[in-house]
């Protein structure tokens, strides 16, 4: 099994194969639904992200509540095909890659392919299991989407299988 | 009459809420650990292992199973006998989903307005109410991930459509399911009555023990038939292949008029979770 630190450079991508397992440790931002329509609305302004997006690792995530003494709570990954619509602004945009559960859209196979980026899957369904990967979070932008809001993830061997790698090549199924 | 005070009824719901969205359901896990065993292909063999011990997590540190704590539902099987005093049944439901969702470090994750997607919380719960005989209230709660929600489908067959044509139809849900709404899938399979009752029937046969096949021949053979065709798509665990996509089909069917044959497929995810009590 590969392992792998951020920031996830073109170099580190460009070896990873479909179907290949990896544990990856390093700083990943959560954005699911709402979050994306910000920012996909902030870079269509011309204005800036609210995070870097420079190489920025994209986690279709929006935890459960926090436990007392706990550094976050249950949190697997949600359906990635609600974002395909404004995920190839974000490749665009610098994003290296994305983590998600399910399939992608053709448009979103091709933009992996353009950026060479890549498309891990992680266990979905698997919240309580991942939330020992974490070992800080705190929210860094859009506090008032509460579990929609962007948090900024220190995770250390986090599992995924790379679903579409960046030549396009992807698992059967995604 | 029999009494029962609403704080019963909250007092209930909250512990349900807690133990349903921590505990995976014991008939589950029993067909997850058989799944497991059969599985042959190595990325499908380790994704059912982290959902093995995904539980056993869950369980040790008091966490949610996943992250989405559903859309609450909430089942009441009110005895006739029974006259439930204080506050109003709905408000009662509501107070134990909330202190239930907070004790559990839930997700708030009912918005108030559809469109407007304002004020996340943890409530109101869907509450659904049958009037059954005796002096009893047996309570049911269902929290239901949204993933898998969204693969929900309903078709109005013609009423000569053959079996087979039905069984078909579930399969394709399946397969268009994919891996968005997390396999390996429990198939909840609503036949029968009007639209909405085959939508609701789909629903509260996700809350039968998968273990058990439905006692109505016809239904028992479609189960077995369907699950033995979902399990040839090659989906698998997470999407990663396997001849696991699916640990259960269960059916419910109602009458319906002569001029319909409504089904509705109402799939949920391997984390099907549900917890019940009766007062």
């Amino acid at each position: 099994m590969r392992k792998l630190i951020t920031p996830l450079t073109k170099e580190k991508i460009a070896g990873l194969k479909a179907g290949e397992q990896v544990l990856l440790s390093g700083i990943i931002y959560t954005a699911r639904d709402q979050a994306h329509k910000l920012i996909a609305a902030a870079l269509s302004k011309g204005r800036k992200p609210p995070v870097e997006l420079s190489s920025c690792v994209i986690y279709y995530c929006g935890p459960s509540g926090t436990p007392e003494g706990k550094v976050i709570g249950s949190c697997g990954p949600t359906t990635s095909s609600r974002m395909d619509a404004f995920a190839p602004l974000l490749l665009e945009a610098g994003v290296s890659a994305m983590i998600g559960k399910g399939g992608r859209s053709e448009e979103v196979v091709r933009a992996i392919k353009r950026r060479k980026a890549v498309y891990f899957t992680t266990y979905a369904g698997c919240g309580a299991l991942l939330a020992r990967t974490v070992r800080k979070a705190e929210v860094v932008a859009y506090p008032h989407l509460g579990p929609e809001a962007v948090y900024r993830l220190e995770v250390e061997d986090f599992p995924l299988v790379v679903a579409i790698d960046s030549s396009g090549r992807k698992l059967k199924g995604f | 009459m029999r009494k029962i005070p609403a704080v019963m009824i909250t007092d209930t719901v909250a512990e349900l809420c807690a133990r349903a969205n921590i505990i995976l359901r014991q008939d589950v896990l029993v067909l997850l650990r058989s799944a497991r065993k059969k599985e042959k292909n190595g990325l499908a063999a380790a994704a059912l292992d982290a959902v093995l011990e995904n539980a056993r997590a869950a369980a040790a540190e008091r966490t949610p199973l996943c992250q989405d704590t559903g859309l609450p539902y909430v089942f009441l099987e009110i005895g006739q006998g029974v006259l439930i005093t204080g506050l109003r049944l709905d408000a009662a439901v509501n107070n134990g989903v909330k202190r239930g969702y907070a004790y559990a470090s839930c997700r708030e994750s009912v918005v108030s307005h559809p469109l407007s997607r304002s004020g996340s919380s943890y409530a109101p719960a869907v509450i659904h109410t049958d009037i059954v005989p005796g002096s009893r209230v047996r309570v049911t709660v269902f929290p239901k991930g949204f993933g898998s929600e969204n693969k929900t489908a309903l078709k109005m067959f013609r009423p000569t459509e053959s079996v087979d044509e039905i069984v078909n139809y579930v399969v394709t849900c399946a397969a268009e399911a994919g891996a968005d709404a997390c396999p390996p899938y429990i198939i909840g399979c609503g036949i029968g009555g009007g639209a909405d009752t085959a939508c609701l029937l789909a629903k509260k046969s996700l809350l039968r023990d998968v273990r058990r096949r439905s006692p109505d021949r016809l239904l028992h053979k479609m189960e077995k038939e369907i699950l033995r065709k979902v399990n040839r798509l090659n989906i698998g665990p997470m999407g990663l292949g396997g001849r696991c996509t699916a640990l259960a089909v269960n059916i419910e069917a109602s009458p319906t008029h002569i001029a319909g044959l409504p089904v509705a497929v109402n799939i949920s995810c391997h984390a099907l979770r549900s917890a019940s009590a009766v007062i």
